[in-house]
């Protein structure tokens, strides 16, 4: 692997409260890449994001940024540099779109620097490019599930970083949903920014990624582009579940098919 | 709704860009403003009537020397002491019901007011201290209720919300056992002297008793405005808060303190006054829609809420001078039962 990582993770160690997640992990996030994180419930993929946002500090082994460890940087240089989107962010009671998206500003504003130009600018570009602008002056409790995550979306972009990390964006939107999140995800790759995200769907995982990392008990059992990795092998040995793979008709992409239950019928 | 219109002010360097919603800050104008009046009227009232043109004579200094005794003695303490007691407590609460998510998290409900009375009804039942060591004693053992509370509440490093409400009732159900016990176990003098100071009240409190917590308040409110960003960080989650730089231990604990030392200072002065912590953040976050947490208009609510209610409690009907804190005991529940029937 030759391609450029700003963000590399060297055998980290992960656990919570002395229960090991990932026992001992390396990774390299390819720069301009949409990686895309999958494996079953439970295998440390959301630990490995919350690692490499610095939200979880590895027992063993260092995550670093530009060759040097997170832990060296003040927590605001690295909120400059990377922004991760949490699984599930609780919006106070009544705020408004444009108020929730300011909030993605914190680690560019100062006591009393808290609304420069490049802020209101920022911000207004973040509300553009998610498709939200005209919900601006918008209560976010009144919002659909899909409106808000990409307003959450919105939030992160705001920060202004190079790298986004989301955990599980699509998680309790409905298909359309899910794929309008995931367009916006490519549309913002495509815009030279480093994306990774923690998906469920690998059908979605294979049509979206760039770079795929399939894991499973804290530990990754394969990655690369998707249509090089997906076989009817691995899908089994990471998610222990019997499938075929065909090609996406639309996409050209694995397709990851079931077989559980139904080998008699094939 | 929302806030509504914002407001956006620069310098030209911008060094100083700030931003602000035009309805939060009408709203903590309003009601600073509102103090005059109902400074004036407590001013003017009391055991005997002062007129205006005696209160402007005094203020100047060419008043007779008993209303000027009465003023300076009596009533201006009082007064100031009802402003600080409420903004402290205004305060104290929209830190925690913030912090705790959850509107029941304030001083008053989770016992750290229960406790810090618990520590002045020791300091008069059983040590018969002069009133400065009961003020002390009740600032010490407030902060000593929190910290049990905090310990109790704390499982696998973080403090729930839920948890921290239940875990602080059940606390406070205890102290207030063991007010009572005290209270029954003890001479009749004392008895009744630790029984005002338990229902709460401004009467007879003079400069002694209020001006610690003028100076807590001088304090400790600009320190938490210094914080305000990192708690507004906080609204978000610990995991957007931490992945946006907010340096999360830090401002949790120190608006913790902050708050908990408001919320001693304040019952060391009137005692363990019911209600207003609960009711001023709420109040002034429907009135001001206010996207952030409201802190200068919590303060300002308080300080309206408890002074008014205390010249309630001197004009009520009943002629017997009821305690501030019997008034807003009663106001406050009113509000609690319309704000559960209202579903939230």
């Amino acid at each position: 692997m030759n391609t450029p990582s700003r963000l590399v993770a060297a055998s980290i160690r992960l656990a919570y409260e002395h229960r090991v997640v990932v026992p001992d992990l390396d990774v390299r996030i390819p720069d301009g890449g949409f990686t895309v994180i999958v494996g079953p419930n439970a295998c440390g993929k959301s630990t490995l994001l919350r690692a490499l946002a610095r939200l979880l500090t590895p027992e063993r082994g260092t995550v670093l940024l530009d060759e040097r460890a997170l832990s060296a940087y003040r927590s605001k240089e690295v909120a400059r540099a990377l922004a991760l989107l949490p699984q599930a962010v609780v919006a106070p009671d009544g705020i408004a779109v444009m108020d929730l998206v300011a909030r993605g500003r914190f680690p560019h504003q100062r006591l009393l620097r808290q609304w420069t130009t490049s802020d209101a600018e920022a911000v207004n570009r973040a509300l553009e490019a998610t498709g939200v602008a005209d919900l601006a002056d918008r209560r976010v409790d009144e919002l659909s599930g899909g409106q808000r995550q990409r307003v959450l979306l919105a939030m992160t972009l705001a920060q202004e970083t190079d790298i986004l990390l989301l955990d599980e964006p699509t998680t309790f939107l409905d298909m359309t949903h899910q794929i309008e999140v995931l367009e916006l995800c490519r549309e913002l790759h495509g815009e030279g920014r480093t994306i990774v995200a923690v998906l469920h769907d690998i059908n979605q995982a294979c049509r979206y990624a760039t770079h795929l990392v399939a894991m499973r008990d804290g530990e990754i059992i394969a990655e690369g582009a998707p249509s090089e990795l997906i076989t009817a092998e691995l899908v089994e040995q990471v998610f222990g579940l019997r499938a075929r793979v065909i090609a996406d008709p639309v996409t050209a992409t694995p397709l990851v098919i079931p077989l559980a239950g139904w080998e008699a019928v094939r | 709704m929302t806030a509504g219109t914002v407001r956006v002010w620069r310098s030209r360097d911008e060094r100083i860009a700030l931003r602000w919603h035009r309805r939060p800050a009408m709203a903590a104008a309003t009601l600073l403003l509102l103090l005059i009046p109902l400074g004036v009227v407590a001013l003017l009232t009391g055991s005997f009537d002062i007129g205006p043109a005696e209160l402007w004579a005094t203020l100047t200094g060419q008043g007779e020397p008993t209303v000027a005794r009465v003023l300076g003695t009596i009533r201006v303490p009082r007064l100031v002491g009802g402003i600080v007691v409420g903004a402290a407590l205004g305060v104290s609460g929209a830190v925690f019901q913030t912090i705790s998510r959850n509107p029941l998290g304030s001083p008053d409900i989770i016992g750290f007011v229960t406790g810090a009375a618990t520590g002045a009804v020791v300091a008069i039942l059983v040590f018969e201290a002069p009133p400065g060591i009961v003020s002390l004693a009740a600032v010490c053992s407030g902060m000593l209720t929190a910290v049990l509370v905090g310990a109790l509440s704390l499982r696998g490093g973080t403090a729930g919300g839920y948890r921290l409400v239940l875990v602080g009732i059940g606390v406070g159900a205890l102290l207030g056992a063991v007010n009572d016990l005290l209270l029954t176990r003890s001479q009749r003098d004392d008895a009744i002297a630790a029984q005002i100071w338990l229902v709460g009240t401004l009467n007879g409190r003079g400069w002694a008793e209020v001006l610690p917590t003028v100076i807590a308040v001088a304090i400790l409110i600009p320190a938490l405005l210094l914080m305000r960003r990192g708690l507004a960080a906080l609204e978000l989650g610990d995991g957007m808060a931490r992945q946006v730089g907010a340096p999360v231990t830090i401002v949790r604990l120190g608006t913790i303190a902050i708050a908990v030392g408001l919320a001693a200072f304040a019952t060391a002065t009137a005692g363990p006054i019911a209600f207003v912590a609960l009711a001023a953040p709420q109040l002034v976050a429907r009135v001001g829609r206010s996207s952030s947490v409201p802190l200068v208009g919590s303060a300002a609510m308080g300080a309206v809420l408890l002074v008014g209610a205390d010249l309630l409690s001197q004009h009520l009907p009943l002629s017997l001078s009821a305690p501030v804190g019997l008034v807003t005991g009663v106001l406050g529940g009113v509000y609690l039962l319309w704000l559960l029937s209202r579903g939230r």
